[in-house]
């Protein structure tokens, strides 16, 4: 093992210099596989639970940048260490559990929420060679552990014995059980464009990014997996005036904390899912040969992606509950249907035809998608035209007086102008 | 392939852990214990509870559960059609398009009968 | 015992304790969360019989879905917190003895089937490409292409019914 291949892949060098102590010491090869296997858990598990401790004091500060004000800069240099003193906060906090809950169910809730998060870690490729598992089905194991998560909110809210907690969980269930339904759609297009659900290989077959070749189901996919966070817009989980916290109203310490890990590892997440499925994770220039930089080219996307869900925070006011619901229903679904079968009639006959270019390919699948979203705009115009004029119909016949009042204002006014 | 789902059987385990000592930590060895029945009780912002603790359900969130479930099963039928992709014909392409739309149909029927409404 | 054996024995154990936990259960939604639990083991089963992509499908479907289902419907009734008593009555003894027999019936004329005998854990090996082959099956007009497409039609017949039926309620 030199220094070269420990700094270009220090993941496999480190590994293969383990394996060989470990059978120095005379263990057998299944037994140091399983030990290899732990030790890759130990560190992709405490990486993602400690990298929440930047992410909220970045999100904490591009927010305040938004808002116009510093954030925390005060413990530590620049405020990075807000966040420890956040958690130490929270670990000397009592541990309050209310009359009535059920035990067991309550105390599991944090829990799996943490689980459903840090599992998705296992197996986003992170370079060439370094990935915590290359499941032949990654893209389905996502949301499978993603669906665990939303089971742990509804174990909390259920199990407070409060009566805020439990509609705050029904809402959030309806939510995140809605939003599912574009989320896997939209995650069925870079399995068709790669042939493979396979996280690794949708990262290997972006020779163009998949952003080119399908930027409406990029972004169906990214702003289902906000919703499916619970971030603003889609913040009705934790609308603090109008429910006070939703379905963690009675959780405190670090159980709580645990929840707000989650959701920070989660928005997260959705930003490094981003970069994966679409831009084209740790691809890059010498990604290939030295596989560190494509460490540093996928946590560059992660956090441009995670930067836009900031953005989307700080920009954008919270969604009524029916106006999202018809958003996800009448809008996202149908789109997510059409995007497939436009995408799917494209390949093949784009296949058919004979072009294997990836650059032409892409680029005549991008073309397909503005056909697309030339249509729904005319839909939509179309729509809103409609609805514009009844608007109009229904308005001339009892707003007459008041048209013909303000009519006579209106001249009167230009008129009366002059005159001073 | 057993080795790769080892992984993830051994990451769903361990991962119970990584929660669990934090918080263990708090409730145990360093949060301060001093119960007391007001601090216990369910909080209503702030003043006492009325009525049960619990919520008369709404049927919607029930219609909106089913229609997903329905397009869930769509989508996993599509999953292993998108990775044989290379494999099929344009006619089969066509076939699956036909599949989409009839489920399409199922949402605009439930649409225009205003199931998707939340009131 | 190789650890795919004791796997599935523990997996075995803990699906079917989970099962019968759902029928015993004195609360409603202890009984969901057992048979949540249930599912994840029917999944870890899937994944010790190489069936990755089954086991994904049912954590999604039945648990993602099916198991909200449930517990929302559970929430639908009034009384969901109350201890509804004891689940078992009187003779329990003597069904748990006739369910015994039969399992031991059901196990002896299994194992008299010829297709089954001298089948071990490793004795074909499984090719890695079961997911592309389903895919294509579905499409292929030899082989699942009508069952593929009444399936679409069944969903829609689901949804449909399902709406007319909470319509009624309106």
């Amino acid at each position: 093992m030199d220094v070269g291949t420990l700094i270009s892949n220090p993941v496999v060098a480190i590994r293969e210099w383990l394996a060989q102590l470990l059978s120095n010491l005379g263990l057998a090869p299944q037994a140091a596989d399983v030990i290899l296997m732990i030790l890759g858990i130990l560190v992709i598990a405490s990486v993602s639970l400690i990298l929440p401790l930047f992410l909220i004091w970045f999100e904490r500060r591009v927010v305040a940048r938004m808002q116009d004000r510093i954030g925390p800069n005060r413990v530590g240099p620049q405020g990075l260490l807000q966040t420890i003193a956040d958690a130490v906060k929270l670990l000397i906090k009592e541990d309050i559990t209310p009359i009535g809950a059920d035990k067991l169910v309550y105390n599991l809730a944090p829990i799996l929420s943490v689980i459903a998060v840090i599992s998705m870690w296992a197996v986003i490729p992170y370079a060439a060679t370094m990935v915590g598992t290359t499941l032949n089905v990654g893209a389905l194991y996502l949301v499978s552990v993603g669906s665990l998560g939303t089971l742990a909110i509804m174990m909390g809210g259920w199990s407070s014995n409060n009566k805020y907690a439990l509609l705050g969980a029904f809402r959030t269930v309806a939510q995140l059980v809605s939003y599912e339904a574009p989320l896997l759609l939209s995650l069925l297009v870079p399995v068709i464009l790669a042939r493979s659900m396979d996280l690794n290989t949708i990262v290997r077959a972006q020779n163009v990014w998949f952003i080119v070749a399908a930027p409406i189901a990029a972004l169906i996919f990214f702003v289902t997996s906000v919703a499916e966070v619970g971030r603003t817009p889609f913040d009705l989980l934790e609308a603090e005036s109008e429910i006070v916290a939703g379905f963690h109203i009675e959780y405190t310490g670090m159980k709580f904390g645990m929840f707000f890990v989650a959701e920070f590892l989660h928005a997260f997440t959705v930003g490094a899912l981003t970069a994966v499925l679409f831009l084209g994770g740790w691809r890059g220039p010498g990604a290939e040969q030295a596989p560190i930089l494509g460490v540093g080219y996928f946590m560059l996307k992660a956090f441009a992606g995670y930067f836009v869900v900031i953005l989307m925070r700080s920009a954008l006011p919270r969604i009524r509950i029916d106006h999202m619901l018809d958003l996800n229903w009448k809008f996202l679904v149908p789109l997510a249907l059409a995007v497939i079968v436009f995408t799917v009639l494209g390949d093949k006959v784009i296949g058919e035809a004979g072009i294997t270019s990836p650059w032409a390919r892409s680029g005549l699948l991008f073309l397909v998608n503005l056909v697309l979203a030339g249509l729904v705009y005319a839909v939509l115009s179309g729509a809103a035209r409609r609805q514009r004029a009844e608007e109009a119909a229904g308005q001339a016949h009892d707003g007459q007086g008041a048209l013909a009042e303000a009519a006579a204002h209106g001249e009167a006014g230009p008129h009366a102008a002059p005159a001073h | 392939m057993l080795n790769e789902w080892t992984f993830i059987g051994l990451f769903l385990l361990m991962g119970a852990i990584f929660p669990g000592v934090p918080i263990l930590l708090q409730s145990l060895v360093l949060g301060p214990k001093k119960n007391n029945p007001v601090k216990n009780s369910p909080y209503e912002c702030g003043i006492e509870t009325v009525g049960d603790t619990w919520v008369q359900f709404k049927v919607q969130y029930y219609i909106f559960g089913l229609v997903f479930v329905v397009f869930d099963v769509e989508t996993i039928f599509l999953f292993p059609f998108a990775v044989a992709f290379d494999q099929v014909r344009l006619f089969m392409v066509v076939e699956v398009v036909i599949f989409i739309l009839i489920l399409a149909g199922g949402l605009v029927y439930a649409w225009r009968k205003g199931a998707l409404e939340w009131v | 015992m190789t650890a795919a054996q004791v796997i599935f024995l523990i997996t075995a154990v803990l699906t079917l304790g989970a099962g019968v936990y759902v029928v015993a259960a004195r609360n409603l939604v202890h009984a969901a969360l057992a048979l949540i639990a249930a599912f994840f083991g029917v999944a870890v089963l899937f994944v010790l019989l190489q069936a990755g992509f089954l086991a994904a499908v049912q954590v999604v479907l039945y648990i993602g879905a099916i198991a909200i289902l449930i517990i929302f419907a559970i929430m639908l009734t009034r009384r969901v917190m109350e201890d509804t008593g004891p689940q078992t009555n009187r003779q329990w003894w003597l069904a748990g003895i006739i369910a015994l027999v039969l399992f031991g019936a059901i196990v002896f004329s299994l194992r008299l089937v010829p297709a089954l005998q001298g089948v071990t854990a490793a004795a074909q090996p499984i090719p890695t490409d079961t997911i592309e082959k389903l895919g294509f099956a579905f499409v292929d007009p030899n082989q699942y292409l009508l069952p593929f497409e009444l399936a679409s039609v069944l969903l829609l017949v689901a949804l449909i019914g399902s709406i007319v039926i909470s319509a009624d309620r309106k």
